[in-house]
Order: C-alpha cells, then structure tokens, then sequence
C-alpha cells in the first residue's frame, strides 16, 4: 500500500469505530431515557472524539505544516489553561507574554525549519534561563521560586513536550520517506486509545483502585487491561511503522506506560490546586490538557527512541 | 453600521484574548432592566462584562464611566460614545449629578454596568470597599434588580500599567439579584451587596 492508501485505511478504520462507538451511545441513551449523567457524559465524549479525528484529517491535508499549526495551536490553549490556574504575579508579566508571543512560536518554527539542535534545548536551556532574569529585572521577590517554576513547567508541559509530536516530521528514517504522518498518527492513536480502553477497562472490570489519593477513577484492572490492549493495537498497526511487529508492541507499551504515568502526574497538579478538570474547553473530557496529558509525557520519549534507534 | 462593526471586532477580540467563560449561577440572561455591579481591577472589565452578555441584553446595557475616560481621544470617544453608550460622568460633578445621571439612562429603559469599588483596584486586596453610590441609585430606582457580577482573572490578563494583554483564560460570575429594602440603611446594603459580589470570588486562586 502507499502512504496515502495507508492514510485512507487508517482513517477508514477510525470512522468505522466511531460510528459503532456513536451508535452504541444513541442506544444506551434511549435506554436510559436521558437519566444517566454517566451515558451524556459518554456521548459527549464520542462528539468530541468526532471533532478531534476531524481536526488531525484536516491538519493531515496540509501536511507538515497543517500539523505544526494544529499543535502550536494545542500548544497554546494548553498553556493558557496552565497558567490560568497558576498563582503568577504582576511581576511575571513580561515572562509570561514572552512565553505566549516569543517562546511558543519560536518553538514551532524552529521545528518548521527542522533545526534539531536548537528545538531540543531551545526552552529547557534558553527560555529556562532567560524567563528568571526577566522576571527577576521586576524587582517582586514574592513566591519567586514557585512562580517561576510555574511557568517553566508550563512551557515544558503545554509547549516542549507537545511540540515532540510535530517534530516526528523531521525525523529521517530510511525505507520510510514521505510517511511521517503515519508515525504521528500511530503516537496518537496508540496513546489516545490507551486513555479509552483504560477508561473502558475501568468501568466493566474495576474493582481496585490503583492511586485512591491521586486520580480515585483509575483502576488495576483499567490500568492492566487498557495498556497491554492499546499496546496489542500499538503491534497490529505495525504496518504503518517503521517498525516490526514486536518493536511496534514495545514502543507503544512504553508510550502507554508513560502516557498512564503522566496523567497521574497531571492529576497531582489538579489536586493541588483543587480543581478537577484543567479546562471546559472539550465537553465531556474538560480542557485541553485532560486530552492531552497521556500524549504530553510519550512523545519526547517515543521521539528519542525512534531518533536513537531508527533515524540514520 | 460603523458602530456594529466596531462591536463586532472588540467582542471577538475579547473572546479570543480571555477565552471567556459566563457562568450564569445566580440569575439567567433575561431581558429584564438590571444594574450589573461587578469588581473593577482592569481597563478589561466593562469590555469583558459587556461582550459576556447575549447581544439582546447587549444593546440595552451601557456602562457607567468618568467622563474624562472617555474624552482622551477620537478613538476612545467614538467607542465609548457611540459603540458602548456609556453614561459618561463628568468628574468632581458631585454625587448627586451622578445619580441623576444614571437615574435618566434607566428611566430611558437602560441597563447600567456599574463599579462600585469607584475606581479600579490595583491592591493585593481581593475586593476595595464600596462607595455609596450604588446604595442612592438602587434607593433611587428601587424596582430595577442589582445582579453581582465577579469578574475573574483579568486584571492578570492585563494588569495596571501593562500595554500587552497575556491570553489568559477569564471567567465572569453572574450571582442572584438583590434590591434594597424599603427599611435598609446605606450602610447594610453595601455590606450587604459587598458581600454577595465576594460569594462570587473563587476562593483557590488567590494569594
């Protein structure tokens, strides 16, 4: 098959599972007759799921640069979430409008330009050192640590981390010219699908909760059942990677294990500052850090694994 | 058609900057006179309380300002005179012209947007203390209902001395109406309304 016909079958496959995921929720709804918060949440769920399958098609029509518009833009309502809910000062104003405005599009253009050595240290290096000095230049000493280690991770989180999803189009692996989006359709899809079988795990099996004081929905059993299903998804799509069927299955258990541990981790932050959704962005799923934290923490990780073993 | 257009741009823009969310907790957007007394903390906050409403409620509310606010340039003259209507009060006009003011744009059918801390609060304080004014207009005109609104996170978005505004996200409060009692004195209904616009404060994000 080529590229395009993978694309096509990818998401034909896609299409198909979302009109039996629709169906099923119109028929538990008429079941329910609208009494169950659970069903609308679920339908809900689907729709936004129809919008973001919608979205990625799209962005995979303009290619590489319909994608790094799409993430900059994910990047930036992640970040606005973010730091929306940070307790930042008058002080931090120039560092935060330099994380918006300077920061966020550097980062995506420099990944345009393919300009591994400076997209990789860009935020971590630069924009580690220099936001503190500016900040610093304002004189308000108050919490400075803490809020400036606020928008550090931030920027980590929303923009660097984010922005390693895009970034998998400048990777040169050999024998597999001209299908990077498929790498990046095969990153979301398994780490995304690994959000809904655990949640699907979760809600038929779960008896044992897995970390009562972080995240009280997450089970063993959702969490066991969700990952090695997804990864199992992860080997049976091996053929739209450069990888075999075993490395397919490895990787997308790593980026499943990393995904589940960053949505632990994003939980943590909810909890301290008391809020149970990043955002109201997405109805049914909250912001667009809800959606997107299991991506946030497999992608630098699944980048590096493909760039060390598998780029030239 | 000017006017609409200019309405146009600076709703969207609003929007787009503060990503605005309405949360209409205490009442409902009801096409019913109202005066709507919000926390003032930003240039921001009549833009964001104005564009907040549904465009009905829009085009018979108009925000109570300083005169001199509005008179700076041709620009600002023509949103504020001509885009917002605001009721533009002349400073050191004493109380009573002010009242008499505002008195006039209700009795036109108006709603009014209202800051009652009088001037904007750039303090670590969460909430100024209330002028009196709201208590002589609300005496004044008894019959139209007070409706709280907390304005949440825009003087982050562009704080007192700022040019830039940082595209954070802004929520808008709108809590139960409230009207003066018939025996209430100037001091309870302050308090009294002071202290339903802070049910309205988030309670987490602050220092």
């Amino acid at each position: 098959m080529t590229a395009q016909e993978q694309t096509l079958a990818l998401f034909g496959g896609i299409g198909g599972l979302l009109v039996i995921a629709s169906a099923v929720g119109f028929v538990l709804a008429r079941r329910a007759k609208g009494e169950s918060p659970g069903i609308a949440n679920l339908n809900a769920r689907i729709k936004a799921w129809w919008v973001m399958v919608a979205l990625i098609g799209v962005a995979f029509i303009f290619g590489k640069t319909g994608l790094i518009v799409l993430f900059a833009l994910a990047s930036f309502l992640a970040l606005r979430e973010f730091l929306t809910l940070m307790r930042t000062r008058r002080g931090d104003h120039i560092a935060i409008a330099g994380a918006f405005f300077v920061v966020l599009p550097a980062q995506y253009v420099l990944i345009g330009i393919d300009w591994y050595g400076l997209y990789s240290i860009f935020i971590p290096v630069y924009a580690f050192l220099v936001m503190p000095i500016v900040a610093a230049l304002r004189g308000d000493t108050r919490h400075f640590l803490t809020r400036i280690a606020e928008v550090q991770w931030g920027l980590m989180v929303s923009v660097f981390c984010v922005s390693h999803v895009p970034a998998l189009m400048t990777l040169q692996i050999p024998g597999y010219e001209g299908r990077h989006l498929l790498l990046i359709a095969f990153l979301v899809l398994v780490v995304q699908s690994s959000d809904v079988l655990q949640y699907v795990w979760g809600k038929l099996f779960g008896r044992h909760k897995i970390a009562p004081l972080l995240s009280p929905s997450k089970t063993v059993e959702g969490f066991v059942g969700g990952v090695l299903s997804a990864s199992a998804l992860g080997a049976a799509l091996w053929w739209i990677t450069p990888f075999s069927p075993l490395h397919a299955f490895g990787i997308a258990l790593l980026v499943n294990l990393m995904g589940f541990f960053g949505g632990l981790v994003m939980s943590a932050i909810k909890r301290d500052l008391g809020v149970k959704d990043w955002g109201h962005m997405i109805e049914g799923h909250g912001g667009m850090l809800d959606r997107l934290d299991s991506v946030i923490f497999a992608a630098p990780i699944f980048f590096h694994v493909v760039r060390y073993w598998w780029t030239v | 058609m000017l006017e609409r257009l200019a309405a146009t741009v600076i709703t969207v823009f609003a929007r787009l900057v503060t990503g605005m969310r309405t949360n209409w907790q205490g009442c409902k957007p009801e096409p019913v006179q109202r005066i709507y007394f919000a926390n003032h903390s930003s240039h921001g906050d009549f833009v964001l309380l104005w564009t907040s409403l549904p465009p009905a409620l829009r085009a018979i509310t108009r925000p109570v300002a300083g005169a001199d606010y509005w008179l700076q340039s041709a620009a600002r003259r023509f949103i504020g005179e001509r885009v917002f209507r605001a009721v533009a009060i002349p400073r050191g006009g004493g109380a009573q012209q002010a009242n008499d003011l505002m008195c006039a744009a209700l009795d036109a059918g108006a709603s009014l947007i209202v800051f009652p801390e009088g001037t904007r609060n750039t303090t670590e304080d969460i909430l100024l203390p209330f002028r009196s004014g709201l208590y002589w207009l609300a005496k004044a005109r008894p019959e139209v209902e007070c409706v709280p609104v907390w304005i949440a996170n825009i003087s982050r978005v562009l704080p007192k001395g700022e040019f830039l505004p940082i595209p954070l996200l802004c929520t808008l409060t709108f809590g139960a109406p409230i009207k003066v009692g018939a025996d209430e004195d100037k001091n309870a209904f302050i308090e009294r309304a002071r202290n339903a616009l802070l049910a309205l404060a988030p309670h987490d994000n602050g220092e």
